[in-house]
């Protein structure tokens, strides 16, 4: 489902001298639907940097990432629109939100956005807010000013809405408490078995083992530090 | 699928100086394109080229239209081009009272675009015009007062009604938050959200804010100096800008 070929990447900062920092050489990667596949590597050997290279907000300048039919590396902003529409989900450790749209309408928005009714969606995101213990007096005001663990929660619940083939997970369980915890790993195996593939960052060691099927460091991928 | 509007190197000088040159550009029906660039950087000029306010000076601005397929608007009769504007184009100024007839009330405001495209029902119209209001949150106890009367983010509502009532394919919009406070140009956002979702539009948004962009629309240009030096989607374009340009544009903008 998720097939990265031979990537490359590097950074150019032209307002700092021009450096050029190289991040990722010969990056290469397969998930098979149903499959779970973890990122690992220290801090900065560019986990985030491959999952934003396959969700095509960072660009790729060498290399294949096929999604489905679709190789983000080389496709027109349209087709990664309609990529992340109907086939590439991601949940981020950000909640980026329009400010005062309700909890509610944030997380059903994906499902408006393939074409479920407006009270069907709803209906929906209410069911995934209730699972992920989010109060219902708060589903009438934006997320914007709730906790770090509620907005993560918000997020996955977005993130979750709507069944993508293939998804991509960075940090899922961080900042969650024990309860919520089981929650979204329940979730993530809800989503392998109906087949979607994962690929995945977990700090959380725990539920690295309880979900993924393999590990793949990064550190080999990065110029420099492969040994 | 075929692009509802095929722009290809389009270019408009202001005697020596460049007002923009070489933009060419795809956009298909459902797409949000946001143009960014300092002020001077030529996306005023841009957008009034392609909405048929300029004439541009090389260059072809082919819009799907919905008889004859793609027709260059450049080259097309006034009367014709007049016609879009009045149907299946919309354009929202920054400044809402250069969108608006600030002399006849919000009701007229709307009506009148229904009346330009032959609707002469009076009920129909009223009945038309109060839906419109109250999709852009303007009570119907309002109709009947003067946009004179109303702040200044009921009057940029205000002209997305009157702009939108026609049910046009294409929205042209100039800066539609600037001046307006936070708090109503969040509200404003999620109006537009919410229109361009259920209404299948394509727009074309002119702005300098970042988060404005970033919020609303799908790909972005980066202009400077009339040249476009960058073009992608939009969060690839703000999370790993190319060009030393939109880097600085990028890292300038204040962290709340």
């Amino acid at each position: 489902m998720i097939s990265v070929e031979n990537v490359s990447k590097s950074f150019t900062l032209h307002n700092q001298g021009s450096t050029v920092i190289p991040v990722m050489a010969g990056a290469s990667l397969h998930v098979a639907a149903g499959e779970c596949v973890a990122l690992v590597g220290a801090s900065g050997a560019g986990k985030s940097t491959l999952m934003r290279m396959i969700y095509g907000n960072y660009l790729t300048a060498s290399g294949r990432i096929m999604v489905g039919d679709t190789d983000v590396a080389s496709a027109a902003p349209r087709e990664v629109i309609a990529l992340r529409r109907r086939t590439l989900g991601y949940v981020s450790q950000f909640l980026r939100v329009v400010p005062r749209v309700p909890t509610i309408d944030v997380v059903a928005e994906p499902l408006l956005l393939t074409g479920t009714g407006a009270d069907e969606a709803r209906a929906q995101a209410a069911t995934l807010l209730a699972r992920l213990n989010i109060p219902e007096r708060l589903w009438g005001l934006s997320p914007t000013t709730f906790s770090g663990g509620e907005q993560q929660r918000v997020n996955i619940a977005r993130g979750f809405a709507f069944a993508y083939p293939a998804l991509l997970l960075d940090e899922p369980t961080a900042s969650l408490d024990p309860t919520n915890r089981a929650t979204v790993l329940a979730m993530v195996q809800e989503a392998k078995a109906r087949g979607a593939a994962i690929i995945g960052i977990f700090h959380d060691h725990a539920a690295r083992e309880a979900l993924c099927d393999r590990q793949v460091d990064v550190t080999g991928f990065t110029p420099g530090l492969a040994a | 699928m075929t692009p509802l509007l095929q722009v290809e190197n389009l270019a408009k000088y202001y005697g020596a100086r460049i007002g923009c040159t070489d933009v060419s550009f795809d956009l298909y029906p459902g797409e949000v394109m946001g143009i960014v660039g300092e002020s001077g950087s030529g996306k005023s000029t841009l957008l009034n080229c392609l909405a048929g306010h300029l004439k541009p000076d090389h260059g072809a601005v082919r819009f799907a239209t919905r008889s004859d397929g793609l027709r260059d608007t450049v080259t097309m009769s006034e009367p014709e081009r007049r016609m879009l504007g009045r149907t299946d184009w919309a354009f929202v100024h920054q400044h809402a009272r250069d969108g608006l007839r600030m002399n006849v009330s919000a009701g007229g405001n709307v009506g009148e675009r229904l009346m330009a495209v032959n609707a002469r029902h009076y009920g129909d119209i009223r009945d038309q015009a109060i839906d419109w209001l109250g999709r852009v949150e303007i009570t119907q106890d309002r109709i009947d007062d003067r946009p004179t009367a109303f702040s200044g983010g009921m009057q940029q509502r205000l002209q997305i009604a009157r702009n939108l009532v026609t049910g046009p394919r294409l929205v042209f919009m100039d800066e539609p938050t600037g001046g307006l406070d936070v708090s109503v140009q969040a509200r404003l956002l999620d109006l537009l959200r919410g229109l361009v979702r259920d209404m299948g539009l394509s727009a074309i948004i002119v702005t300098h804010d970042l988060a404005v962009v970033r919020l609303l629309a799908d790909r972005l240009m980066v202009m400077k100096d009339g040249h476009v030096v960058e073009t992608g989607l939009t969060d690839q374009v703000l999370d790993d800008p190319q060009h030393g340009y939109t880097q600085l544009l990028v890292s300038s903008v204040l962290q709340v």
